[in-house]
């Protein structure tokens, strides 16, 4: 599957598409394969995203889990802050990283 | 230390209300982010892995306690409650709002600060020694140098276009604590015949193509050492390449060249700007000079230091330094205790450390290249009372120069170039030392490490050095010693095949035990590998 991601232009956070909008929550993104560069297009025009492009995913339990390790990081916040994560509480969050 | 004029404040206020402009243009969507990211860069702001990122210039890694507060007041106001101080004596904030950052701007205007030219391919904040106007070695201040060369280099119409960015360090001493030679111009101020000169290193740099810079000219008069930095820069923007980003560097030309034919063309382009008389006024020198005079030392300063304490002992041993005042050291604020992220502090640590530097150092501190924090002049009575206040804080780890004072970049945990992490190799070697009781047994031993081959985290100029790289979507990290980036400098060699995240860990406690095994008295990690080769660390590392 493929997500398409980018930067919110005011605040710079990670942003995935989920099909209607934008969550910083990888687990809301939307499969896009074959439609990344009109959605791209159309919602950097209207400023609610500021680079998108589009990246390779699989299905794990359930939610979106993007291939490459450098995309997890992103997705989910440093590894070696784990109170700066997007989910602080869960001790095995790590694991979903790497 | 240097205070602005008019003139200074004036252009840094002007360019906080042009990107001021520019942001609000690209937030209304009159802007692209292609019109805007160069105009971003040239302020210093990223957009990285997680988030935009500010950077931040220290001026040869200069600050007085009112910057430190200011620094410490943007990361709780606007960041997360820390900074990350950098191997360019820098600091980077990584989660700073684009809506946010002409405020930023603004406060550091207030306390004389910027992030001008931190990035892009212009000349990027000048380097320096961090024990300048300590050192007991130096044969002058080379700051007041340093930032003559910040002035010409800021704005400087000719050169914010270059091929490529373009670093600067400037020392005065035998001992080479910039790393000078691995830099696109080196300056080392030297003593000749009672004389002051500079000798010019160029061509020096890490990344993907690491060199270190032949000296082109033992000894440019100081009165003419501006004018020749800018004959070298003049060579290297005519000739420098700019259709291959890889090979843009001034160690490319240099190399292609020739250091011989290069500096021919120097020489040439020197001669016909001396006619020109660009060199700034000596008056100008001297009025900077006159903000780094020493402070009012006192000369009755005993030199006796109460060691009853072992553990203040052992951080007064391993972590001040030889000051060139008697009575006075330079004590070394570690950022790296052990298992924590190299370089970073929060903000109530910088605030302690603007404190202490008002209370016990003349209000002066500095960033080292290593990513630790240093007071430079502390008198020897004081070091108890400045050693327990940072232990209590978590800042007195006795670690200078040790297997735990690690460089890292922030690596793939906060960086969109990196392709490995940096920060969690680095807390597991110092754990794993920490863990073993080895890291005083080893001496100096210094231990650098990049996430990718950009070298941020200097791993060419480690004794032992760490490369992250990608294979096929999984860490691995690439080891290599016999590195130095000091008066001995050298180029760290590539051990073989590359190890996992863990086994990265084994392979430095392998190569360490090798060291402990071949080492004759006195003689640190660097010198048995010189001494001995790469081949008995191979051996141990894959047979």
């Amino acid at each position: 599957m493929r997500l398409l991601t980018g930067n919110d232009l005011r605040t710079g956070a990670v942003t995935w598409w989920t099909g209607t909008d934008w969550s910083i929550h990888v687990g809301d993104a939307a499969d896009v394969a074959g439609n990344e560069d009109e959605i791209a297009r159309r919602e950097e025009a209207l400023r609610r995203v500021n680079v998108p492009y589009a990246i390779d995913a699989e299905m794990h339990e359930g939610h979106p889990r993007p291939s490459h390790i450098k995309d997890r990081v992103r997705a989910l916040g440093p590894t070696v802050r784990p109170d700066l994560t997007l989910k602080p509480a869960d001790p095995d969050i790590g694991n979903w990283v790497i | 230390m240097y205070k602005y004029d008019s003139y200074d404040q004036a252009m840094v206020d002007a360019r906080v209300e042009e990107f001021r402009d520019q942001a609000r243009r690209r937030l209304e969507g009159k802007l692209t982010e292609d019109q805007f990211k160069p105009l971003r860069l040239m302020n210093g702001l990223y957009l990285q892995l997680h988030a935009y990122m500010l950077r931040v210039a220290v001026p040869y890694g200069t600050l007085d306690s009112r910057q430190m507060h200011a620094l410490a007041d943007i990361a709780d106001k606007y960041d997360r409650g820390y900074g990350h101080f950098t191997t360019r004596q820098n600091i980077q904030y990584n989660w700073i709002k684009l809506e946010d950052a002409a405020d930023i701007l603004a406060d550091l205007s207030k306390v004389e600060m910027h992030a001008i030219q931190t990035s892009g391919n212009c000349i990027r904040n000048i380097s320096s020694d961090h024990f300048a106007g300590a050192a007991a070695d130096e044969v002058v201040d080379p700051r007041p140098y340093a930032e003559l060369l910040r002035q010409w280099s800021s704005f400087h119409p000719e050169f914010s276009y270059l091929p490529r960015k373009f670093k600067i360090a400037v020392i005065a001493s035998e001992q080479d604590r910039a790393a000078m030679r691995l830099h696109d111009i080196g300056i080392n101020i030297v003593q000749r015949n009672g004389e002051l000169g500079a000798a010019f290193y160029v061509g020096g740099g890490m990344g993907r193509t690491p060199m270190i810079a032949p000296c082109i000219n033992a000894f440019v008069p100081l009165d003419q050492f501006v004018t020749y930095a800018e004959a070298c820069l003049r060579v290297y923007n005519r000739y420098g390449r700019r259709d291959n980003k890889y090979k843009a560097r001034i160690k490319i030309l240099v190399r292609e060249l020739g250091a011989e034919e290069y500096t021919r063309q120097v020489e040439e382009e020197f001669a016909l700007l001396l006619d020109q008389a660009i060199e700034p006024p000596l008056a100008e020198l001297e009025r900077i000079k006159g903000f780094f005079a020493d402070p009012d030392f006192d000369r009755d300063a005993g030199d006796d230091i109460d060691r009853s304490d072992p553990d203040f002992a052992l951080w007064v041993d391993r972590n001040t330094v030889a000051h060139k005042q008697a009575g006075y050291v330079s004590a070394v604020i570690s950022l790296k205790p052990v298992g924590g992220i190299p370089g970073d502090a929060t903000a109530g640590q910088m605030r302690l450390m603007a404190d202490l530097a008002k209370r016990h150092s003349f209000d002066e501190l500095r960033v080292m290249h290593t990513q630790n924090i240093v007071l430079p002049h502390v008198r020897k009575a004081d070091l108890h009372t400045l050693w327990s206040a940072l232990d209590d804080a978590g800042l007195g780890s006795p670690n200078l120069d040790t297997v735990e004072d690690i460089i890292a970049c922030p690596g793939l945990d906060y960086c969109s170039l990196a392709n490995a992490r940096s920060i969690p190799v680095a807390q597991k070697i110092s754990e794993r030392f920490a863990k073993t009781g080895k890291t005083g047994t080893l001496g100096q031993l210094k231990l650098k490490i990049s996430g990718c081959i950009n070298a941020c985290g200097h791993h060419h100029a480690g004794h032992i050095g760490i490369l992250g790289v990608d294979r096929k979507g999984v860490e691995n990290y690439q080891l290599s010693l016999g590195g130095s980036e000091a008066e001995d400098v050298s180029l760290a060699k590539i051990t073989g095949p590359g190890f996992s995240e863990d086994g990265i860990v084994d392979a430095v406690e392998t190569v360490t035990g090798v060291y402990e095994r071949e080492r004759t008295d006195g003689e640190r990690f660097l010198d048995t590998y010189r001494r001995i080769g790469m081949a008995p660390f191979k051996e141990a590392l894959y047979d």
